[in-house]
This record gives structure tokens, sequence and C-alpha cells, in this order.
């Protein structure tokens, strides 16, 4: 029986967080992935593995080779999905607000 | 606490609206939108072309240490001063496609306004995409949030 691991334990390794943020951008090959670090292709499959098994990356076959991507589903089980984009509009608006209230400030 | 900014984006549908009131006139938040030198203060961004009028266009490009990082471009459909932009979005080399935005500005009083926009995506796919983007970013902040409340 394959252990169930639990997602905050996934996400509790800075390698692996930086895994995430790799695959979010695009899928990726295992070989892409370990490109980007300094440690074997052998510790990288390992945490790949971790993060498939907890469900926060998932297997794509692309004729022979396998790709990761992130997966959503797996994803809403640490945090409500939408809020990360909804705080980084918050803080683009908390600029734009702060930004014309000066430029009106310096106009009257 | 009631939030300022808001996302409606519902499960099956392939658009998303952004909604957010703003404590200054209608007026400036137009401005925001559409003077190059506001755009690149908010957005973060450098503005290449901002052309305010129907089927105009508009770039923006944003670097990091000297590298270009993104750019982003999109067709002006129709502009109504201090009231609606409608026009499209895209990142470019980005796999989440053109988007269609309507923008609406609306007085609420003298120095307080609200803008919507809604945007609209090519499929339900692409919408995760996007939502995708700043949920990476974000995981990081997660983490650092639940480290701080295991131990203290």
């Amino acid at each position: 029986m394959k252990l169930r691991r639990d997602v905050f334990q996934a996400i509790a390794d800075p390698t692996r967080r930086t895994i995430i943020t790799l695959v979010a951008a695009s899928a990726m090959t295992p070989s892409a992935i370990a490109e980007n670090f300094d440690y074997s292709r052998q510790t990288i499959s390992k945490h790949i593995q971790i993060l498939t098994e907890c469900e926060l990356l998932k297997q794509e076959q692309k004729g022979r080779e396998i790709y990761y991507e992130l997966n959503p589903n797996g994803m809403k089980q640490i945090a409500d999905f939408i809020e990360p984009f909804r705080k980084m509009w918050d803080d683009r608006f908390n600029s734009l607000e702060a930004i014309m209230k000066q430029h009106q400030s310096n106009n009257t | 606490m009631d939030q300022k900014t808001k996302i409606n984006a519902l499960e099956g549908k392939q658009e998303l609206t952004i909604t957010r009131e703003f404590d200054l006139p209608v007026e400036l938040v137009y401005k925001a939108y559409t003077e190059a030198e506001f755009v690149a203060q908010w957005m973060g961004t450098k503005v290449i072309k901002l052309e305010n009028r129907n089927h105009g266009c508009y770039q923006f490009e944003t670097s990091h240490e000297g590298n270009v990082m993104f750019k982003a471009n999109g067709t002006i459909h129709k502009i109504v001063t201090n009231q609606e932009i409608v026009r499209t979005f895209e990142m470019e080399n980005m796999s989440i496609g053109v988007q269609l935005e309507f923008l609406n500005f609306e007085k609420v009083t003298e120095d307080k306004s609200k803008l919507t926009i809604q945007i609209i995506y090519k499929s339900e796919a692409h919408r995760a995409e996007q939502l995708k983007l700043p949920f990476a970013y974000g995981l990081n902040m997660a983490h650092d949030k639940l480290e701080e409340i295991f131990t203290n």
C-alpha cells in the first residue's frame, strides 16, 4: 500500500515549493525541472514523487516524455485557489489608489 | 471584514469578474488606466504604446535586472471617457491566450467610484492557466504563514 502523504508536509520543503513554482508557469519534464537545481537527478525525482503522491502535481504523457504540471484540484487542499489572484489585484489597486490620491493632493 | 477587491469566478465558466471600490473620483481611476505615466506606476511596467481611441492599441513591457520578463499587448475596441473600455489583453509567450476585457467605470459619489472588469477567456482551461500563476507566487507566502502559526 502506498503511503498517503500530507500536503502540508509536501510544501514544507523549499525545494518542493520551488518545483511547484516552476511547473506553475509551464508543464515540464523531470530533466528540465532538475536543470534548475544543483541536486542530483535522483533527489529531484524523489521530490517530484512526493508532490505527485500528494496530488499537487499531475503527470501527462506527451510522446515519449512525461510532463509534470500543477494539479489545481490538489492545490485546493491548501488554500482557496482564487485568493492569490485576488490578492494580486488588491495589491495593484491599492497602489493605484495611493498613486492617484498623491496626484490629487498635488493638484489641489 | 468586507474586501475592497472581489473576484467572482464561477465553476464551469470561461470568464471571471473583478470588482473594486475606490476612494477616488471616477475621473482619477479612468486617468490611472489611460495615462501612460500612471499605468507605468501602478502596474509596475514600461508603457511602450497606449492609444486611447476606438481601434487603438497598447503595449507593455516589464523588465527585471535588465532582462525583459513580461510583454503584453492588446487592442482597444471601444473607449468612452470616464465610463468604459472594451479591449483585448494578451501576455506574449504564455499559454493563457488572448482575453477580452470589459472595464466599467462607475461614479458612486463625488469622491468614490467602482470599477468592474469582466474578463472572458478562450476556455475554462485558459482561465485556470491565469489563476495558477499568482497561486504559485502566493504559495511561499502561505507556507510562511503556516510556519508562523505552528511556531507561535
